[in-house]
């Protein structure tokens, strides 16, 4: 606390030796014990991300180096809000349930309160949520904020075995509360969306700060969409009980009566286990007409829950 | 003076908060920062020994105690909150640009003020905001009606979609709040049918109307806590046990499961508690191979029924058990 007070008030550069002297606790031990003091509390700065300035106060001479903090760097801007600006931010700093961003808002709310802008706590009739669930989130944040590369196994859908891979971060999307990795794949040398849920263990984050740029048109929320939606490559034509398969029919491209209290709703589908997730659990309801490979997928999932 | 960086962070928020705030009551400062009182009078204590090198009058941090509240007389030029770093500009910034996008709910004119002035704030804290985005589904087809009955307090008539029954019910609800979680928008209101506290997914509300009646929860109607989720299902559901393929496991993932064990072979075997049976039921349909109801029996023998029901339709018997 001393050391940053001293560095603030000072606008000439202090050369180690002067900040001893000033700074009690400082000048009782031996050179050893101070040397070692003194790194931890610059360590301890760091962390905080307090400006340490190094310079010489004299251009001419060889003058020691020397340490201070410039104030414009070290204070938070002036900043006030509106009461209905207080009330949106007061609403967007309790959006975070992931542990470390909760606490990164808190310690950001805590600084804007001590420069007198009080954003209120009560909830209203509004209230929204984002969690981070996913063990390979922090590493990816991380990645993400410092321009770094990342390093994962990653298990594709489907599969049990996980593949080694590599990866640019171009940025982290949370969609339909799952977070995604939006990045270029070294390995692959191309533009790959990753879902965090399916990162195997440690995310390693690697390269210098600042190593990792992402291009200027990169457009992470249509990256994401199209690999968590279905794209449609073909139609189905599904017989739906009237009143039945909601889903499906809020979805359907065409309906027509088909009589006896049937309807027939033609949908496009990306590929038929797909169809089948979206057809198979209105059981007895819904019965795919076409294409056949759709009509199999859902008969294969029936047979084998009608023989067990 | 050894510290740790949260409490030097403290401390440096606290001689800025106590010039901003003057004459607060020590016990809301504690509850401010977090702490106890008796550790804010340490924290204070701290302090006061801190100061400009010379420890001259006007060289030490003052302050003044008057009653049960305090004040800075001297900040020993602390007067100003540390700039926000990276992760606190991210948190914030992020946060408020999810805000922005979620239609119909905020004035969106408010949101977007507050983001600019807090960019400006963070300054270049704030650069990598643009890698993190929160996407949030849009509901323009009935938030502005939710909306309205939630300013005007009034009673809103509802057709919805309930997935478990595949039908769609109409029923009347005293609407409370709006919930975005998890990119997903829903509605919590006192359902007059079924007189209990209901949430609805705003993308299964087929249709809403604004009804002139004053919406009249009962008073005795909280908010659900969300802390620990949207969906906690209650004690008495039924309790399934279900066997799960490694392909299916993300269904543990996706509900709250009261014991999850993982086989020799990456399967899982689940139990969870479900609140309609006919929902069970439609996972399994679902599920297919992937997936098998363990328990109940009962449970089991309806879903290989429906399956053999829905094989009739498609022309092919079921297989021989």
């Amino acid at each position: 606390m001393n050391l940053v007070i001293c560095l603030l008030a000072t606008r000439r550069y202090l050369t180690v030796q002067q900040i001893r002297a000033a700074v009690p606790g400082y000048n009782q031990d031996t050179e050893e014990a101070f040397r070692r003091m003194f790194e931890r509390d610059k360590e301890e700065l760091r962390e905080l991300g307090i400006p340490l300035e190094t310079g010489t106060n004299s251009v001419a001479h060889d003058d020691e180096a020397g340490y201070r903090i410039a104030r414009r760097d070290y204070e938070l801007p002036e900043i006030s809000l509106e009461p209905d600006e207080a009330a949106a931010l007061g609403l967007a700093a309790r959006l975070w349930q992931s542990a470390p961003l909760a606490g990164a808002t808190g310690s950001a709310l805590l600084k804007l309160r001590a420069a007198g802008v009080d954003a209120p706590e009560s909830s209203g009739v509004l209230e929204t949520r984002v969690a981070a669930r996913e063990p390979a989130f922090p590493r990816c944040w991380d990645a993400v904020r410092d321009g770094r590369s990342v390093r994962f196994a990653y298990r594709t859908s489907g599969r049990t075995a996980s593949e080694d891979r590599t990866v640019q971060p171009w940025g982290v999307v949370s969609w339909r509360g799952r977070w995604y990795l939006v990045g270029h794949d070294t390995g692959r040398n191309a533009q790959r969306v990753f879902r965090l849920s399916r990162v195997v263990g440690e995310v390693e984050v690697v390269g210098e700060p600042g190593s990792v740029v992402p291009p200027g048109d990169v457009d992470l929320r249509a990256a994401v969409a199209r690999m968590a939606e279905d794209e449609t490559r073909a139609t189905a034509a599904v017989r739906l009980r009237a009143g039945a398969g909601w889903e499906l029919r809020k979805d359907a491209t065409a309906v027509r009566p088909d009589g006896n209290g049937w309807d027939v709703v033609e949908v496009g589908f990306s590929d038929p286990e797909r169809l089948a997730d979206r057809v198979a659990g209105y059981g007895p309801a819904a019965v795919v007409l076409s294409p056949p490979e759709a009509r199999e997928a859902v008969v294969a999932r029936l047979t084998a829950l009608a023989g067990s | 003076m050894t510290s740790t960086p949260a409490q030097l962070s403290r401390l440096l928020a606290l001689v800025p908060y106590l010039l901003s705030h003057p004459g607060t009551a020590i016990a809301d400062v504690a509850a401010e920062f977090g702490i106890s009182e008796q550790r804010l009078r340490q924290e204070l204590d701290l302090l006061w020994v801190c100061g400009l090198p010379g420890h001259g009058p006007g060289d030490l941090i003052d302050f003044s105690f008057e009653g049960d509240t305090v004040s800075v007389i001297e900040s020993a030029g602390v007067d100003r909150p540390l700039r926000l770093t990276v992760d606190e500009a991210l948190a914030l910034v992020v946060a408020l640009r999810a805000l922005a996008e979620t239609p119909g709910l905020l004035a969106r004119d408010a949101v977007a003020r507050a983001l600019a002035k807090v960019e400006q704030a963070a300054g270049n804290s704030a650069l990598p905001a643009g890698r993190v985005e929160v996407a949030v589904e849009g509901q323009e087809r009935v938030l502005p009606v939710v909306q309205q009955a939630l300013d005007e307090r009034r009673r809103l008539h509802l057709s919805y979609y309930v997935p478990a029954r595949d039908e769609t019910t109409d029923r009347d609800v005293d609407p409370m709040r709006v919930l975005v979680v998890e990119g997903r928008t829903y509605l919590e209101a006192w359902c007059r049918r079924t007189e209990g506290l209901r949430l609805f997914r705003l993308d299964r509300v087929e249709s809403v109307e604004l009804l002139d009646a004053p919406a009249e929860p009962p008073p005795d109607a909280e908010p659900r806590d969300i802390a620990q989720g949207l969906f906690v299902p209650s004690a008495e559901a039924l309790l399934v046990t279900l066997a799960l393929r490694p392909a299916a496991a993300w269904v543990a993932d996706y509900h709250p499961c009261e014991s999850v064990q993982e086989g020799s072979d990456g399967g899982l075997t689940v139990r969870l508690r479900v609140a309609d049976p006919a929902w069970a039921r439609r996972l399994a349909l679902r599920l297919g191979p992937l997936g098998r109801i363990l328990a109940p029996a009962e449970l089991a023998e309806q879903v290989r029924a429906e399956a053999a029901a829905a094989l009739a339709a498609y022309g092919e018997a079921a297989p021989a058990s």
